[in-house]
C-alpha cells in the first residue's frame, strides 16, 4: 500500500489565480455602464441635487442665491419645523408599538386551530389592501363630530360624542387609530409567517417539563419570532415616518398645526410655499433621520438572530 | 277677397314697394342679429391646433362639452386636459416659470395666481385682441362681464390678462325652516347675524345657529367676509399688510364668537365638506360660503332640506356692503405662438350662449350679467327665484376675499393658524400680531427681483 501510494502522483494544489492571470479587456467596462448610469440618474444625481439646492435660497418663479447652511440654521430656529419633528416621533412610535403588539396578539390568535380559521383571518387582513387615501376618505366621514357613524355608535353604548380629528388634543391618537386599523394585518402576516416556520420540539420538550403558556411564549416563542417581528418594526417605522395620505386626506395638518407631520410640513414648502432651498434642506435632515433609524433597527435585527 | 286686392292698382304697386324697401333696410339688422356669428371670420385660424390645460370641475366639463362646436365653426383644433386643482396650479406655475408652457390657454385661479402670473409676465394681455375688430366677434360685448369678475382679471397696470368666465360669490345659505320655527328674519347687517345665530342655536335639539370653515387656510374668507363688512381688504393696493387694525381685530373676534359659541362642536377642523354636510342634514340654521356650493342643497338623494334652503346676501357691516369673490379666468400664453386662435377659443368659450349655459347647468356663477339675470336660466332651474336674486344682488357688491399678492397661499396658512388658535382660546389682538410679524417679511421678499 505504502508502494501504491509512492507511485501516485503528489496531489497538485490549485493555485489561486491572481489578476495578472485575467486578461482584462476595456470593453468589459462597457457591461455595467447602462447601471451605473441608471443609478447616477435615478439615485445620485437627484440626491446630489438636492444637496445643491438646499444650500440655496431657492423659491420657484424667483431667482436663487447661494446661501451656504443658512437653510440649515434656519430649520434648527424654525419653532414650526421643530414642532413637527417631535410630532413625528410621537405620532410612529404611537402607529409602531400598538400594531406590532396587536399584530403579535391577533398572530397568535390564528396560529391556533378553530372554526372558520381561514375566513377570519382573510378577513382580518382585508384593510390592509385597501389604498390608503380611499381608506382615508371613508374615516373622514365617519369622524363627524355630528353625523358620524362613530359618535353614533358610542351613543349607543352611552359614551359622549368624541371630536375624533376635529380637536387639537385627539387629532394623533385618532390618525394613529386609523394607521393601526390599516397596517396590524401587515405585522400579522409577518408574524404569523414567522410561527409556522417554527419547530413543534421545543415546544413537546417545555409541555412535558410542565411549562405554563406563558413561560412557552416567553422563552420558546418569543426568541424564534424576534427576527419577524424585527422586520415587521423596521417596515412600519419607516412608513409610519413617511405617513402623507392619510394626514393630508383626514386632517391636512390640522387643527392648526396639530397633525402637522415633518412630511407634512416639508409638503407645504415644497409644493403650497414653493420654498425649494428650504423644502430641499427639509428632505436631507428627513433622509438622516429615517437612515439613523433604520441602521439602529437593522443592527437590533441583527442582534436579535443571536439571541 | 283680401283688401289688399280691392285697391287700385296704384295703391297695390305702393304697398308692394314699401314692403320691398322694409327688406331692403331691415334686412342687414336682422341677418346680424340672427346670424350675428356668420359676419365674423371665424376660420381665420382653421388648421391651428391649441393645447388648453383646466382645472377638474364641471364649468372644465362644460369647456370640453363646446369643443366640438368651437372646432366645427373654427376648423380650429382643441386638445384639453383637466387636471385637480392643486396639481393645476402647480403645473401651471412650474411651466410658465421655465417659459415654455405647454398649452396656448390656461384656466387660472385670480384669488391665487392674478398677481403672480402678473409678476411672472406669464399671460398676454387681451384688450388689443378685444379692440381689435377683425380679431373679436362683434357679438362678444365685452361690456357684459360683470365688475367683481372684471376687478379681478383686471391687473394694477390695467392690463387684463384674463376673462373671468367663473366668479363665486361668498353669501349666506338658511334653513327657511328653523326661521319660520323661532320666528327669525334674515339679518340685514351683521350684528343682526350674530342675534339671530344666538336665537337660533338649540344645540340641546343638535340644531346649531351658525356654521363655516375653521380649518386652517379655508377659513381665511370667512374672516375676509367679516373684514369686507368694516369696508377694508387685508392688504393694500400696494402691498402693504392691514392685519393688525382694530378692524381686523373685530373681524377675527366675530369669526371666534360665531364659531365658538354658536357653531357644531370640532368646527375647528371643518372644511367646506363638513359645513355642506352639516347644513344639508339640517344641522345649522346659517352657512357662510361660496354660492357654488349650492347644488347639492337641493338633491334629495344629498340633502334633508331641499326647497327650504334660503339663498341671503353676505349682510351689511358697520362700514361696508360686500361679498367677498373668487374667480377663475381664461389667459393665453404670453410665449404661445397660437394667440389668435387662442383668443378665438376664450372668446367663443366665455360668449353670452355657454356662460348661460354653464348657469343653466348649475355648474357655478359664470361672469356675464346677461347669464344671471337671462330668464331662461330659471326654466326648469332647481333653484328658486332668491337664488337667482341673491346671485345678482351678490355680483354688485363683490369684492377680493383674498389679497392680490404673490404669496396668498403662505397668507392663508399663517393667518389661517392664527385664526385657528383663537377657537383654541388665543387672543385676537395678539394672534394678528404674531401673524403679521411672521407674514410680513414674507410678503416683502415676493416682491423683490
Amino acid at each position: 500500500m505504502t508502494n501504491t501510494a509512492a507511485r501516485l502522483p503528489a496531489p497538485q494544489v490549485a493555485k489561486r489565480p491572481t489578476t495578472k492571470d485575467y486578461t482584462f479587456s476595456r470593453h468589459y467596462w462597457a457591461f455595467s455602464l447602462p447601471g451605473t448610469l441608471l443609478i447616477g440618474a435615478v439615485i445620485v444625481f437627484p440626491w446630489a441635487f438636492t444637496l445643491w439646492m438646499s444650500l440655496h435660497d431657492w423659491k420657484v418663479g424667483g431667482d436663487h442665491a447661494f446661501v451656504g447652511f443658512a437653510n440649515y440654521v434656519r430649520l434648527a430656529s424654525d419653532t414650526r419645523f421643530l414642532e413637527s419633528v417631535g410630532r413625528t416621533f410621537w405620532f410612529t412610535l404611537l402607529a409602531v408599538i400598538i400594531p406590532i403588539v396587536l399584530g403579535i396578539w391577533a398572530a397568535m390568535m390564528f396560529h391556533r386551530n378553530f372554526p372558520f380559521r381561514g375566513t377570519l383571518r382573510t378577513i382580518f387582513v382585508m384593510p390592509m389592501m385597501a389604498t390608503p387615501v380611499a381608506v382615508a376618505l371613508v374615516w373622514t366621514m365617519m369622524f363627524h363630530p355630528q353625523l358620524g357613524v362613530l359618535n353614533y355608535l358610542l351613543s349607543l353604548v352611552g359614551i359622549p360624542p368624541q371630536l375624533w380629528v376635529y380637536h387639537p388634543n385627539t387629532v394623533i391618537p385618532t390618525l394613529v387609530m386609523v394607521e393601526v386599523w390599516h397596517w396590524t394585518p401587515l405585522v400579522m402576516l409577518i408574524v404569523l409567517g414567522g410561527l409556522a416556520a417554527l419547530p413543534t420540539d421545543p415546544y413537546d420538550s417545555a409541555l412535558i417539563d410542565g411549562a405554563s403558556g406563558w413561560q412557552m411564549f416567553r422563552f420558546i416563542t418569543w426568541p424564534l419570532i424576534l427576527p419577524y417581528v424585527m422586520i415587521a418594526l423596521v417596515i412600519r417605522t419607516i412608513d409610519s415616518l413617511k405617513v402623507f395620505d392619510t394626514i393630508a386626506v383626514i386632517s391636512q395638518g390640522g387643527p392648526g398645526t396639530a397633525s402637522e407631520t415633518l412630511n407634512y410640513f416639508l409638503y407645504l414648502q415644497a409644493f403650497q410655499f414653493y420654498n425649494i432651498g428650504y423644502a430641499s434642506a427639509v428632505v436631507v435632515i428627513f433622509f438622516i433621520i429615517i437612515i439613523a433609524l433604520s441602521l439602529l433597527l437593522l443592527y437590533l435585527r441583527q442582534r436579535s438572530k443571536w439571541m | 277677397m283680401p283688401d289688399i286686392l280691392r285697391g287700385s292698382r296704384r295703391q297695390i304697386l305702393k304697398s308692394g314697394a314699401s314692403a320691398l324697401a322694409l327688406t331692403a333696410l331691415g334686412a342687414p339688422m336682422i341677418n346680424r342679429a340672427a346670424l350675428g356669428q356668420s359676419s365674423f371670420d371665424w376660420k381665420r385660424y382653421t388648421g391651428t391646433k391649441l393645447d388648453v390645460l383646466l382645472v377638474k370641475n364641471p364649468r372644465s366639463d362644460l369647456l370640453q362639452a363646446h369643443e366640438k362646436e368651437f372646432t366645427a365653426l373654427t376648423g380650429i383644433e382643441v386638445s384639453s386636459e383637466q387636471v385637480p386643482e392643486q396639481q393645476q396650479r402647480q403645473k401651471a406655475m412650474i411651466e410658465f416659470t421655465s417659459g415654455k408652457p405647454t398649452f396656448d390657454v390656461s384656466m387660472l385661479a385670480l384669488h391665487v395666481q392674478k398677481r403672480l402670473s402678473k409678476k411672472g409676465n406669464w399671460l398676454e394681455d387681451l384688450r388689443p385682441m378685444i379692440a381689435d375688430a377683425s380679431q373679436t366677434n362683434p357679438e362678444f360685448d365685452f361690456t357684459d362681464f360683470n365688475t367683481a369678475g372684471l376687478n379681478y382679471a383686471t391687473q394694477a397696470d390695467g392690463s387684463l390678462t384674463t376673462l373671468p368666465h367663473f366668479v363665486d360669490y361668498w353669501m349666506v345659505y338658511y334653513n327657511k325652516e328653523l326661521f319660520e320655527q323661532k320666528g327669525v328674519a334674515y339679518p340685514k347687517t351683521m350684528d343682526e347675524l350674530v342675534a339671530a345665530a344666538q336665537k337660533l342655536n338649540d344645540p340641546a335639539k343638535g340644531t346649531y345657529g351658525f356654521v363655516s370653515r375653521g380649518l386652517k387656510n379655508a377659513n381665511i374668507p370667512v374672516w375676509t367676509s367679516w373684514l369686507l363688512g368694516q369696508g377694508q381688504e387685508t392688504v393694500t393696493a400696494d402691498g402693504k399688510l392691514l392685519t393688525e387694525t382694530p378692524e381686523t381685530v373685530w373681524a377675527a373676534e366675530m369669526y371666534a364668537r360665531l364659531n365658538k359659541e354658536f357653531a357644531p362642536p370640532g368646527t375647528i377642523g371643518f372644511n367646506w365638506n363638513e359645513c355642506q354636510t352639516t347644513f344639508a342634514q339640517g344641522r345649522a340654521a346659517m352657512w357662510l360660503d361660496g354660492i357654488g356650493f349650492a347644488t347639492p342643497l337641493e338633491d334629495p338623494t344629498k340633502s334633508k332640506i331641499v326647497g327650504k334652503v334660503g339663498y341671503g346676501i353676505t349682510p351689511a357691516g358697520p362700514k361696508g356692503y360686500h361679498s367677498a369673490t373668487f374667480a377663475d379666468g381664461l389667459g393665453i400664453s404670453r410665449t404661445s405662438t397660437k394667440k389668435g386662435a387662442a383668443w378665438y377659443y376664450a372668446q367663443f368659450m366665455a360668449n353670452k350662449k355657454n356662460q348661460l349655459a354653464m348657469m343653466k347647468a348649475g355648474a357655478g356663477a359664470p361672469g356675464r350679467t346677461s347669464a344671471l339675470t337671462n330668464p331662461e336660466a330659471k326654466v326648469g332651474s332647481k333653484f328658486g327665484e332668491q337664488y337667482f336674486e341673491c346671485l345678482a344682488g351678490s355680483a354688485k357688491i363683490g369684492r377680493p376675499g383674498l389679497p392680490v399678492i404673490i404669496p396668498v397661499t403662505e397668507f392663508r396658512d399663517t393667518f389661517g393658524v392664527a385664526l385657528t388658535n383663537l377657537l383654541s382660546g388665543g387672543n385676537a389682538k395678539a394672534e394678528l400680531a404674531k401673524a403679521t410679524e411672521a407674514f410680513k417679511p414674507i410678503l416683502e421678499k415676493s416682491e423683490q427681483g
